[in-house]
């Protein structure tokens, strides 16, 4: 499904160049669920944008389902993104003017998809996060492991092959992180690819596989289960 | 899906919840373009009023006033006093036939005019026919003076309109009597002038008939010469010259004595007045570019906060599968939409507001009837919308190509 080799990415500010990632070679099959930890500045964030086309890398290739990533511009980017990808974010990302039925049906309204299917689509997945109930709430109005659950069931909306998650847990406690950790990994066994960011160990404890990334270098790659 | 059905329904969506940024944004274009009819019609109320004023006079006369003389001239003293007789007009009138329609006298006096208990004083002037289309003197009841008048020296009045409603207390003053100190005036018309008030409190009589009454007099006092309404500025100049030439070398006047008679031409005022309504055009165009500058500036602004403001949001929909265009449209669809729609309430509103004024400031501050053509006020609408549109699609642009990472970066 990802296939990176010996990818690199340097930030440029004014003289200096910061080089984040140094050599990534990466293979995740469909269906793995995939922690990413290392410490703070390590490259996880980075390596995960750059997968999720959110940024560009300066060498090496990535492919995506048999699709070569490279230079992509803005539109095709967000075509791709549109239809390869979910993203869940430490920070949620909800648009606060929008309910939590309205932002799962946004990624649907780019798909082209018409009105009152969005709307059935975007309930199903409401009611796959247990949050049928809640439809007509504004983020404002939900707790944190709430509010997560809405941005995980509009990243899964759009149908996308891979699920990128950058500390989905991080702004929850350790109870409502168990919450979403569980839905995670149901959407996994349904056969969804999933790559988590983390830096708690319980959470990449839970996943089938936990790459250590150090200083832009994968340390340690390893199955658990 | 570019102007699709979805597509507004996203749109009003947005807008609905934006309320205050909506609200912002529209109100600024509204209260734009309500500055700048309202004040554009203003000056134009103000160009009505200044027209008003010249329209009063027939603007084809020169009118002579004689005076003293100010140089010894062969073998007069300096000081002397100039006056005109009958006999002059008739040969002024004689010499320069061809080129004058005709030449009118005006002599003015001050008499206290009496009828029954009710007297006031007044300026009596006395004249020939020609008066009334010189001074464009608007009969409204009765008649104005004729040739029979004058030469059978009838003890005719006119009077003004304000005349007639202080002495006559809504009678129908036509028939009446009025009484100077010594003699009496049969009132035959009425009439009004759109000089204004003073214009109105005035009586005209036969110009023969006053110099009876003041003890067979022949003297003149003003005359004005109205020449052919067809000859250019510069021609009305020469004839200007010619009759000054002619009245000095009559009367004895040295060439270079600067007074002796004074010799006016209103075509000079029409050529000033004409100046300064070019300059007042000048003006309000002036003010009208001002505000519709800072109605483009306001819009800018709002526009470029209204996307700041949404750069997350912007960075989100990107994450999801927005390409920049579809924000681009967005966006700008929003603005127009918006500017569109305040930008008419605002024109309505201001024309309503300019209809209701109406003639109300016409007393105090000389904006009569106050109006914008409405191919102004909706040109000026669209260069809002217009501006608005692009004042939007800058900054749309920019947030459109902003990389989600950047937009999405807490802080
Ligand atoms: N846009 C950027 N411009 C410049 N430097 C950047 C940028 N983004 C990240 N960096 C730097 O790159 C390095 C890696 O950042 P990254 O966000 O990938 O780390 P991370 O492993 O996700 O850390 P954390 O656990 O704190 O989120 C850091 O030193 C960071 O300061
Ligand atoms: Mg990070």
């Amino acid at each position: 499904m990802i296939e990176i080799k010996d990818l690199n990415k340097s930030y440029v500010m004014g003289k200096n160049s910061l080089h984040v990632l140094k050599g990534i070679n990466l293979k995740i099959k469909e269906g793995e669920l995939v922690a990413i930890m290392g410490s703070s500045g390590s490259g996880k964030s980075t390596l995960l944008n750059i997968i999720g086309m959110l940024d560009n890398y300066d060498t090496g290739s990535y492919h995506l389902d048999n699709v070569t990533i490279k230079d992509l511009d803005e539109t095709k980017a967000a075509k791709y993104r549109n239809k390869f990808l979910g993203f869940v974010f430490q920070s949620f990302n909800l648009i606060n003017y929008k309910t939590a039925i309205e932002n799962i049906a946004l990624p649907l309204y780019y798909q082209g998809i018409a009105s009152k299917e969005r709307q059935t689509i975007a309930l199903d997945y409401l009611d796959k996060v247990g949050l049928k109930d809640w439809a007509g709430h504004l983020p404002s109005e939900l707790s944190g492991g709430q509010k997560q659950r809405v941005a995980i069931a509009r990243a899964l909306a759009s149908k996308p092959k891979v699920l990128l998650a950058d500390e989905p847990t991080g702004a929850l406690d350790s109870v409502t992180s168990d919450e979403v950790m569980e839905l995670i990994i149901q959407i996994n066994k349904e056969g969804k690819t999933i790559l988590v960011v983390t830096h708690e160990q319980e959470v990449a404890n839970m996943c089938n596989r936990i790459i250590t990334l150090k200083d832009g270098v994968i340390m340690t790659d390893v199955k658990t289960k | 899906m570019i102007f699709s059905k979805d597509s507004w329904k996203e749109i009003f969506d947005t807008i609905k919840k934006n309320k205050l940024r909506t609200f912002l944004s529209g109100f600024t274009v509204a209260i734009g373009i309500f500055i700048f009819i309202v004040l554009f019609g203003f000056g134009n109320g103000l160009q009505n009023s200044f027209a008003e004023f010249f329209v009063d006079d027939k603007v084809n006369t020169i009118r002579i006033y004689p005076s003293s003389t100010t140089l010894p001239y062969r073998g007069y003293e300096s000081n002397r006093r100039i006056e005109f007789t009958n006999q002059d007009l008739i040969e002024i009138k004689e010499n320069f036939n061809n080129e004058v329609e005709d030449i009118v006298v005006r002599n003015t006096f001050y008499n206290q005019i009496k009828y029954k208990e009710k007297s006031n004083q007044y300026q009596v002037r006395a004249v020939s026919p020609g008066h009334r289309e010189a001074e464009n003197t608007i009969l409204m009841s009765g008649r104005y003076l004729h040739e029979g008048d004058i030469e059978q020296r009838k003890k005719y009045a006119v009077i003004g309109r304000l005349v007639a409603q202080d002495l006559f207390d809504g009678k129908d003053p036509i028939g009446e009597y009025i009484f100077g100190s010594d003699h009496s005036w049969r009132v035959i018309g009425v009439f009004q002038d759109e000089g204004g008030d003073r214009e109105e409190r005035m009586l005209y009589v036969p110009y023969t008939a006053m110099q009876e009454i003041q003890k067979n007099s022949d003297k003149i006092n003003q005359m004005i010469v109205i020449y052919n309404a067809e000859m250019t500025y510069d021609e009305s100049l020469l004839l200007e010259k010619k009759l000054e030439m002619y009245i000095k070398n009559k009367k004895v006047i040295s060439p270079d004595d600067n007074r002796g008679v004074y010799i006016s031409n209103t075509g000079e005022q029409l050529e000033n007045s004409n100046n300064f309504a070019s300059v007042l055009q000048i003006v309000v165009t002036f003010i009208g570019i001002g505000t519709l500058i800072a109605g483009i500036i306001g819009i800018s602004n709002i526009m470029v906060f209204v996307v700041k403001e949404r750069t997350k949001e912007l960075g989100i929909r990107k994450a999801i599968g927005a390409t920049p265009n579809s924000i681009i449209l967005m966006i700008l669809q929003e603005s127009i939409f918006i500017t569109t729609i305040s930008g008419y309430a605002g024109l309505i509103t201001a024309m309503i507001t300019l209809k209701i004024i109406g003639n109300n400031l016409q007393e105090k501050y000389f904006i009569s009837n106050p109006y914008i053509a409405s191919s102004d006020a909706l040109f000026a609408t669209l260069i809002l919308i217009l501006f608005g549109a692009i004042a939007g699609y800058i900054p749309a642009r920019k947030a459109a190509n902003i990389k989600p990472i950047i937009a999405l970066r807490d802080k």
